[in-house]
C-alpha cells in the first residue's frame, strides 16, 4: 500500500465525518420551528429548562457557534443529555455490549455460512446444491428482518421450544436465534456475491495457469481463488455494516435485548430526541471508521487499488 | 453483442436459464436480444405476472375483494380465515383479506416514488460528477459520501422522528433522501468507464457536443446496471417502508399497509399467527418480485454472466 493513498484515504474521511455530523446536526436542530419543542415532542417542558436547553446546545448563537460546540463535545465523548437529564454518553456505554454482542455474532453468521455457501455453490457449479443455494438465498434476502424475526420466534421459540423466545434470562443462549435473524439476510447477499466472484476467478487464466503447473487443488483455491475473490467481498462486509445496524433496532426490539438498538426505538416510542440524535451520530461515525479500514485493509491486500 | 457466445453459454447455465431455440433470430440489437432472453425466462414470466397481478391490486382493488376494508365489525375480533372471510378478520373484526388487498397501492405508491426519484437524481449528479470530473466531480462525490455514511433505516428513523411521520409520500422521500447515494455513485463509475470507450473518443473526435456524447453515447450504452438496480430499489423502499412502520415511526392509521397490519397484530401473534402470516406474505411475494425481475434483467442485460452461471 503505498503512502500516498493512505495519506488521501485518511484525508478524505475528515470532510464525510465532519460533513455527517453538520448534516444530522442540522436536521436536529436547524429544520423550520423551535428545535426543543420538536426534540421534546408529547414532553411538557418547563420555562426554567427550556432556558437551560437553549443554553446547553447554544441555540441563542448563530448555527456555526452551535456547531461548533456539539463537535467539541462529540470530540469529548459528550453526546448531549436526555430530558430526564441522563447523560447520552453513558446511557450508550451501559448498553453497549449487548449491541457487539448481538452485531459481532451476526456478523460471524454473515461470514461463515454466506462464504461456505459461495464456496459450495462455485465448485458444484450448476448441480442441485448450486441451484439450491441460489434460491434459498434469493428466498433470505426477500423476507425482511422483522418478519423473519416473528417467524423464528413462533417456529423455534414457540412451538419447538428449542431456544428461548426472547431475553436473556437464560444468558447467551438468548442470543442464537437474534444472531441467526440478524446475521442470515445478510449471510445470503455475501453469499451471492462471493459466489459470482469466485466462478469469475476459478474461470481466469491464471487459475487455469497454476492448476496446469500442478500445484494442489488446495493451495489453488486457498492461495490464488480465495485471495483474488477477497476484495469485493470484504468490501460488501464492511459496506453490510450499515444493514446490520438498521436491523439491530429491530431485532433488539423484538427479542427483548437491552441494547442501543432498543434503546433507539424507546427513544423514539417516547419521543425523546437526543437519545435519537445521539445514537444515529455514533452510528454514522463507526459506519465512517469502518468503511475507512475496509478501504485500507483492500489496499493492503490488493496493491494496485490507488485511488479512493 | 456475440448472440453465439450468448447460445452456448446459455446451455450451460443449467436448470435456472431457459433454452434458446435453435432458430432463434440471429440478428442481435442488444435491446432485442434482452427482449428474446426475457421472454423464454421463466423467472421473468413468474416476476412479472406477480408485479402486475400487485399493480392491478394497487390501482383498482375492487377488482378484488367486494369487502369494504374501513368496515368493521368490532364483536367479529380476531377470527380465524373461515369462508366469510377468507384471511380472517383483524382486532378490530374488519375483513382481513379486504384489508391485506387494500395494502398494495401503499406499498407500491412507496416503491415506485423512491425508485424514479432515486434514478432520477443519480443520473443528473452521477452523470455530472462522471463526465466532468475534477471539481464537479470531488463535490459531488463528497456530498453523496456525508449522506451515504448516514444508514439509511437510522437516517429516516431519526428525520421521520423530527418531523413526526407523514404520509406514503413523505416517507418515500425521507428513503429517497438517505438512498439516493448508492445509485449515484454506481452511474458516476458507469459513466466513467463509459468515457473512454472507442467510440465515445470518436464521437468526440468528430466533434459531437457534451450533451451528445453523455446522452447518445455513454448513457445508452451504460444503462445496464442502472435499470438493475432501479428494479432491486423498489423492492428495497418497499421492504424499508414496512420496518419503519413495524417500528413505528412510518406510516400511522388510518393509512393501510402491510408494515402497520404486522405491527398491529404483534402482541396476538402466538395465539393468531393468521395475522401476522398474510401481510407478511404478500410483503415477501411482492418484494421478492422486484428482487427476482432485477436478477433476470441482470442475467438478460449481462453478456458475460453466461460465464458465471
Amino acid at each position: 500500500m503505498s503512502r500516498r493513498y493512505l495519506i488521501r484515504r485518511i484525508l478524505i474521511a475528515f470532510p464525510v465525518l465532519i460533513g455527517t455530523t453538520l448534516l444530522i446536526y442540522a436536521m436536529a436542530f436547524a429544520l423550520p420551528g423551535d428545535p426543543i419543542r420538536r426534540l421534546a415532542g408529547m414532553h411538557l417542558i418547563s420555562e426554567s429548562t427550556h432556558r437551560e436547553i437553549t443554553q446547553r446546545y447554544h441555540l441563542d448563537d448563530p448555527f456555526v457557534v452551535q456547531y461548533y460546540e456539539y463537535l467539541k463535545g462529540i470530540a469529548h465523548g459528550d453526546l448531549g443529555e436526555t430530558f430526564t437529564g441522563q447523560d447520552v454518553s453513558s446511557i450508550i456505554a451501559e448498553r453497549f455490549p449487548v449491541t457487539l454482542k448481538l452485531t459481532l455474532g451476526a456478523f460471524a453468521v454473515e461470514i461463515v455460512l454466506g462464504l461456505v455457501a459461495a464456496f459450495v455453490a462455485a465448485l458444484r457449479r450448476a448441480t442441485f446444491i448450486d441451484s439450491f443455494v441460489l434460491v434459498s438465498t434469493l428466498v433470505l434476502i426477500t423476507i425482511p428482518v422483522f418478519v423473519l424475526a416473528f417467524l423464528a420466534q413462533l417456529m423455534i421459540g414457540v412451538k419447538l421450544k428449542w431456544l428461548p423466545v426472547a431475553g436473556l434470562q437464560h444468558g447467551w443462549l438468548g442470543y442464537v436465534l437474534p444472531w441467526l435473524v440478524l446475521g442470515v439476510g445478510s449471510a445470503a447477499a455475501v453469499g451471492r456475491i462471493a459466489r459470482s466472484n469466485l466462478l469469475d476467478n476459478l474461470n481466469s487464466e491464471q487459475i487455469k495457469a497454476a492448476t496446469a503447473r500442478g500445484l494442489p487443488r488446495r493451495r489453488v483455491l486457498g492461495a490464488h481463488v480465495l485471495k483474488n475473490a477477497l476484495v469485493p467481498i470484504v468490501t460488501i462486509l464492511g459496506l453490510d455494516l450499515a444493514a446490520l445496524m438498521g436491523g439491530a433496532p429491530i431485532t433488539e426490539t423484538i427479542f427483548n435485548l437491552p441494547g442501543l438498538g432498543q434503546m433507539l426505538i424507546l427513544g423514539v416510542r417516547t419521543e425523546n430526541g437526543p437519545i435519537v440524535v445521539g445514537l444515529v451520530t455514533l452510528a454514522a461515525m463507526i459506519f465512517i471508521f469502518t468503511n475507512l479500514f475496509v478501504d485500507l485493509l483492500c489496499a493492503y491486500i490488493d496493491p494496485r487499488i490507488r485511488y479512493g | 453483442m456475440d448472440s453465439h457466445l450468448g447460445q452456448t453459454a446459455e446451455v450451460a447455465l443449467g436448470p435456472l436459464m431457459p433454452e434458446l431455440e435453435p432458430d432463434a433470430a440471429p440478428d442481435a440489437t442488444l435491446w432485442g436480444d434482452v427482449v428474446r432472453k426475457l421472454r423464454k425466462d421463466p423467472r421473468f414470466i413468474i416476476s412479472a405476472g406477480l408485479i402486475v397481478v400487485f399493480c392491478a391490486m394497487g390501482l383498482v382493488p375492487r377488482l378484488f375483494t367486494g369487502a369494504d376494508p374501513k368496515s368493521c365489525d368490532i364483536l367479529n375480533f380476531a377470527q380465524r380465515p373461515s369462508s366469510g372471510h377468507w384471511f380472517g378478520t383483524d382486532i378490530l373484526g374488519c375483513d382481513y383479506y379486504a384489508r391485506v388487498i387494500y395494502g398494495a397501492r401503499t406499498s407500491l405508491i412507496v416503491g415506485f416514488v423512491v425508485s424514479g426519484f432515486s434514478v432520477a437524481i443519480a443520473l443528473t449528479l452521477g452523470s455530472l460528477a462522471g463526465y466532468f470530473g475534477g471539481i464537479t466531480d470531488a463535490v459531488i462525490s463528497r456530498f453523496a459520501d456525508v449522506w451515504f455514511s448516514i444508514p439509511t433505516i437510522l437516517g429516516a428513523i431519526l428525520l421521520l422522528e423530527l418531523i413526526h411521520g407523514g404520509g406514503p409520500i413523505i416517507v418515500a422521500l425521507v428513503l429517497v433522501l438517505f438512498g439516493w447515494p448508492d445509485l449515484t455513485r454506481l452511474v458516476r463509475a458507469s459513466v466513467l468507464s463509459g468515457k473512454e470507450r472507442g467510440y465515445v473518443r470518436a464521437a468526440r473526435a468528430l466533434g459531437a457536443s457534451d450533451g451528445e456524447i453523455l446522452f447518445r453515447h455513454i448513457l445508452p450504452n451504460g444503462i445496464a446496471p442502472i435499470v438493475v438496480y432501479a428494479a432491486y430499489s423498489v423492492g428495497a423502499a418497499i421492504a424499508g417502508e414496512a420496518a419503519l412502520t413495524f417500528l413505528g415511526v412510518g406510516l400511522r392509521l388510518p393509512t393501510i399497509s402491510w408494515g402497520l397490519e404486522i405491527s398491529i397484530a404483534e402482541g396476538r401473534i402466538s395465539q393468531d399467527p393468521h395475522l401476522l402470516f398474510f401481510p407478511a406474505l404478500f410483503l415477501c411475494l411482492l418484494v421478492g418480485a422486484f428482487v427476482l425481475l432485477g436478477e433476470t434483467l441482470r442475467d438478460a442485460l449481462d453478456p458475460k454472466v453466461a460465464r458465471r452461471g
